[in-house]
């Protein structure tokens, strides 16, 4: 069985491949080549859905990726589940599980289908209107229920198990759309020699041939011709052709997304194969073939399942073989539903009247139908639709009154008439024009390289559409350059030449009325809600658009947009144009996030770096931190330590005999050139060309704008060469804001700038015992006091490989940072950690070095600065040059506002209960008791448990901080008050004479 | 996603390469340390943000590593040119008539 209602000899599916799935729980029959839709339809299923505000039944409209009705939510197994899927979409495989959606306890009855009959409360805008009273109400009442009943589809709980591909591409002539107009266009194109892409939704290319069965082209039957166009142009080397790919954005300067469904059709899945595969193209022309899409027609129960659109009537009988009903009525706007007509009744299928609201459709047409015996009411409109879960009736009358007669069907196909698909183009930014003669919009203005072919550039004749894409083809190939090739010549004709078209509301469903004729199915709205919103002061497209949420759902209006727009524009007199047209955005159909994120996801995610020393601290027990993208060793606790006690013990160890730490993440830049002291005197406040060789000094870099940007020890090895540090964080900007100064304000400057962040490990040795670890393993340089004072910098060896060693201290202890090439890094490490065990010194990690440096009040930009601090603010104005005539900041640190008093600035704070640790973000204030809103002083920027000190210590920044000295201020929390003290930065060894040890 | 043509490099690349730097020829004053505030506030905080034509800098920082100029549309993102850093910046003039020119031909 493959569904009552396929009918034999119909259609191109082969009966023999079948392919069965579920839908609610049923087994069904498909064959293959089915989408969800035409299953369902050949199993005589129109019922799929509730809608998603009034919970109406709902049948499937169209066959297309307009669809805005028939969303299912289809799964192959737990995981791979997905809602909101289009069943006209959407190919069905063998074992495919279907479920409908927005329903509750059954499809068939809905108890929220209560929302139907409440729907007076429910008019547009309630949103804005309703919930706004009692305020308590809202967290209580209104959003959860709201939560609970927005919204359609569930969300899959499990995580996605497919993988999914990107590329790249580039091609002369990119053509969206494989229907006539696109196929001719690559064809002209490709053989001119052009780089072609061309690509289609749809499984196969024919675009509307699927359905219009009347053509004729280079005297092959339309199909077959796409059909063998499309092995033509796959054959050729320089065209690739790509099926089941939507064009879904037109960004800049051509770059075109595609997303290529490679597995979804697929019952057995090959795991080797991506789910979807995302294609960036760029290419020199596009070419858009993007058809169009038949609108529906505005009358009162529009929405009852069996009421669909002609042309997606036709797509089921003559691609699919399955009738829609047995007894199929036409209401229509435009000659084209007249074939839907009568391919039905040539089927076999009942069709008792054609509902026409014109008063002269085509005489073609009329003639045909005329010779089928098909009644034909001209200048009559269906008034309303009977039944409830399937359209049973339809009532019809003379336009203008009279009384209504009834018609039994099980089906009706409608059309207002057609609207070119403009999306791609719009999104390009090109200026859509209305042509009044046929009431659409058409591509106007271009704004990119681009060229719209056939129904979507409004060229409604075959022939005319032919020798337009032809034509475009080879322009935009010549254009790209190429020289190769023959001209194409294609003739093609059509059955019957196609009049008419009508946006708005139909008769029955005009202003005096209050029916629910729909618009827009998937937001349910209805043409009195574009009138409400008129009559509510909505008179912009944008704002009419927003307060009814038309064009709002998924679907983004492709049916509802110009209905929507006409009926506002009657409702305020105005004419289309005037009215104007929404922009159209990407996608142009819904994209997963799967498409979109990736390979970006788990591990490549964001890349995470690593120090050359980084496998050591694993195997050594490290828990780490993230610093940017780096992996820092946070702490390396002992067996039974928590991080509090790990850190307490690595900081008293320090102090006592020595630690170790890797500090490889510090960024480095190489500055080299003869005048590399005079650039450094650009970029930083201290004055460098007084540094002598071999010696270091801490330098602060401030913006233009006079506030601390960045801060590092700069040693110089040469008289044209320095080694400078910034902050780990700090390393690519710093090395940007440089290279910007070196670049376009101090060209002149013979300076060259290498970032060697990863060219050197850097392994930090601090406390008493420092020297005497490292000693044993240095060559050629005297690490004594005399010849190597704190702040000095030597090349030398240690364990045998070339080393920048450095006599600095961010802990105020002794201290050494041994730079040695990458590579050596770890072995150097081993051999430093191998001395320094049996000594009693620890590794120690972020955690402590934290701890060490605050004890000293020596400051992390972007902890204890946040970009709005000066030198002076941080206590750090000794290293601002008074003589320099030029640095960067020099100016900026002269404006009013930096040089007021009573500035935010850096001190210690010293809890009144040592015990106490303040949170790190905490407001300051004077009087705890002071009404709120209070008058803060400033925040908590550090603080930690200081073992070394065996108390609590802050760092934070304080209005007129150092004036206040002594002073108790309140740090006030949600559960207590905590009194503190206002003392200097340095908590240990106020002296400093560790340093020097 | 723009293309963008580096004027060292002499090609189009993508966007991706680049990162965007702010108003072109805003020129440090050489004696900034004595400008007044009005002075510094014209030069560091003021921009036109224009609607049309703006010269801007771009940074070639996954290529070349070069600063450069470019003459582009806010509201189309066309780039009319681009040009090395310490080029004297295009007659504005010039530039709108050959885009008519084209506009024309077209």
């Amino acid at each position: 069985m493959m569904g009552a209602n396929r009918i034999p000899g119909v259609g191109r599916l082969t009966p023999a491949r079948t392919a069965r799935f579920t839908f609610d729980g049923r087994t069904l029959t498909a064959l293959e080549g089915d989408t969800v839709a035409s299953a369902l339809l050949a199993n005589g299923i129109h019922l799929v859905g509730r809608s998603f505000k009034y919970h109406r039944p709902r049948g499937i409209l169209s066959a297309g990726a307009e669809e805005p009705n028939a969303l299912l939510d289809v799964s192959r197994d737990a995981a791979r589940r997905q809602p909101n899927v289009r069943a006209t979409v959407q190919e069905v495989f063998d074992g495919m599980k279907v479920e409908s959606q927005n329903r509750w306890p059954s499809l068939a009855f809905d108890v929220g289908g209560f929302n139907d009959l409440l729907s007076p409360f429910f008019a547009a805008g309630f949103y804005y209107k309703t919930f706004m009273w009692p305020k308590a109400a809202w967290h209580a009442i209104y959003e959860p229920f709201i939560r609970r009943a927005a919204g359609l589809g569930v969300t899959p709980t499990e995580a996605d198990p497919d993988h999914y591909a990107s590329r790249y591409a580039h091609c002369d002539v990119l053509v969206i759309g494989a229907g006539v107009a696109g196929l001719s266009a690559a064809l002209a194109a490709a053989k001119a020699g052009a780089k072609v892409i061309i690509c289609d939704e749809q499984p196969e290319v024919g675009g509307a041939l699927r359905y219009e069965n009347g053509t004729t082209i280079d005297g092959k039957d339309g199909w077959d011709w796409a059909q063998d166009t499309a092995k033509a142009l796959a054959a050729m080397d320089n065209v690739t052709l790509l099926t089941r790919t939507t064009g879904f954005g037109y960004y800049n300067h051509n770059f075109v997304g595609l997303v290529e469904r490679v597995t979804d059709h697929l019952a057995a899945l090959d795991k080797s194969l991506p789910r979807e595969r995302l294609w960036q193209v760029r290419a020199k022309k596009v070419i858009l073939a993007n058809g169009q899409i038949e609108r529906h027609m505005v009358f009162a129960n529009n929405d009852r399942p069996g009421i669909m659109l002609a042309s997606a009537g036709r797509t089921y009988l003559n691609h699919f073989g399955v009738a829609v009903g047995s007894k199929v009525g036409v209401y229509t706007a435009h000659d084209s539903a007249y074939e839907a007509a009568f391919d039905l009744k040539r089927a076999g299928v009942s069709v008792p009247v054609i509902v026409d609201c014109r008063e002269n459709p085509g005489e073609a047409v009329l003639a045909e139908a005329r010779k089928l015996g098909i009644e034909v009411l001209t200048g009559h409109s269906v008034i309303k639709a009977g039944g409830k879960l399937r359209v049973n009736s339809i009532s019809v009358a003379r336009n203008g009154g009279g009384s209504a007669r009834k018609f039994a069907v099980d089906a009706l196909l409608v059309s207002a008439g057609w609207t070119p698909s403009v999306h791609l183009f719009s999104q390009s930014r090109g200026k859509v024009k209305f042509d009044a003669a046929t009431q659409r919009f058409l591509p106007g203005t271009y704004l990119q390289d681009c060229l719209s072919i056939g129904a979507c550039n409004g060229t409604d004749d075959l022939q005319a559409t032919i020798d337009e894409a032809l034509a475009a083809g080879e322009l935009t190939a010549r254009a790209a350059g190429a020289e190769g090739g023959a001209q194409v010549a294609l003739s093609g004709e059509n059955r019957f030449g196609w009049t008419g078209g009508m946006i708005g509301a139909a008769e029955g469903a005009g202003p005096d009325t209050t029916v629910k004729a729909f618009i827009d199915f998937q937001h349910d709205v209805c043409a009195k809600d574009i009138r409400l919103a008129v009559r509510e002061g909505m008179h912009s497209i944008e704002h009419i658009k927003r307060f009814t949420t038309n064009g709002m759902a998924s679907d983004q209006g492709k049916l509802s947009n110009m209905h929507g727009l006409a009926i506002a524009a009657e409702a305020l007199g105005k004419d289309i144009p005037q009215v104007g047209l929404t922009t159209f955005r990407q996608p142009y159909t819904p994209v997963t996030f799967g498409a979109i994120v990736n390979h970006s996801r788990g591990a490549l995610f964001d890349p995470a770096r690593k120090t050359p020393i980084h496998a050591w601290e694993e195997a050594h027990g490290a828990e780490f931190e993230d610093v940017g993208n780096w992996k820092r060793a946070w702490f390396y606790p002992r067996s039974g330590e928590d991080m509090h006690e790990a850190v307490a013990r690595e900081c008293k160890t320090v102090r006592d005999v020595a630690g170790v730490f890797d500090a490889s993440t510090l960024g480095k830049i190489e500055v080299v050139g003869p005048d590399a002291a005079q650039f450094l005197n650009l970029m930083y406040t201290n004055a460098w060309d007084n540094l002598k060789p071999g010696r270091c000094r801490y330098g602060i870099m401030l913006r233009d704008d006079g506030f601390v940007y960045d801060d590092g020890v700069v040693g110089r090895l040469a008289e044209d060469r320095f080694h400078v540090t910034t902050t780990t964080g700090g390393a690519p900007r710093v090395m940007n804001h440089m290279e910007d100064y070196l670049q376009t304000e101090f060209p002149h400057l013979k300076v060259w700038l290498t970032s060697t962040t990863e060219q050197w490990a850097v392994i930090a040795v601090q406390g008493p015992k420092a020297r005497e670890i490292i000693a044993p393993l240095v060559e050629g340089i005297d690490l004594s006091n005399e010849a190597f004072p704190h702040m000095s910098v030597a090349e030398g060896k240690i364990c045998g490989v070339p080393t920048r060693l450095f006599r600095m201290s961010f802990t105020g202890e002794l201290g050494f940072e041994v730079n040695v090439p990458a590579d050596y890094g770890q072995a150097v490490w081993e051999a430093i950690w191998a001395r320094a065990e049996p000594m009693g010194a620890c590794a120690y990690g972020t955690e402590t070095m934290h701890v060490l440096r605050a004890e000293k009040g020596y400051i992390i930009v972007g902890q204890d600065t946040d970009g709005t601090l000066t030198p002076d603010d941080a206590g750090l104005s000794w290293a601002v040059s008074k003589k320099k005539p030029d640095f960067v900041g020099i100016r900026g640190l002269k404006r009013p506002d930096l040089v007021k008093d009573g500035r935010k600035q850096l001190v210690g704070l010293l809890t009144k209960d040592p015990k106490v640790v303040l949170e790190e973000g905490a407001q300051i204030v004077a009087d705890p008791n002071q009404p709120k809103p209070m008058t803060m002083l400033g925040h908590v920027t550090s603080s930690y448990w200081s073992a070394n000190c065996g108390r609590s210590i802050a760092l934070a920044m304080v209005a007129g901080g150092r004036e206040r000295l002594g002073q108790t201020l309140y740090v006030p929390m949600t559960d207590r008050t905590i009194a503190v003290e206002v003392s200097d930065m340095v908590f240990f060894d106020k002296e400093g004479g560790r340093l020097h040890g | 996603m723009l293309l963008i043509y580096c004027p060292y490099c002499e090609e189009e690349r993508s966007e991706l390469e680049f990162r965007g730097a702010g108003d072109a020829h805003i020129a440090r004053p050489e004696n900034i340390a004595d400008i007044t505030d009005e002075e510094f506030e014209e030069y560091f905080f003021l921009r036109q943000n224009p609607k049309g034509l703006i010269f801007e800098r771009w940074r070639h920082i996954h290529g070349c590593g070069r600063f450069f100029n470019a003459a582009r549309d806010t509201v189309s993102d066309r780039f009319y040119t681009t040009y090395k850093a310490g080029e004297p910046k295009p007659d504005v003039s010039d530039i709108l008539q050959s885009e008519q020119n084209k506009g024309a031909a077209k």
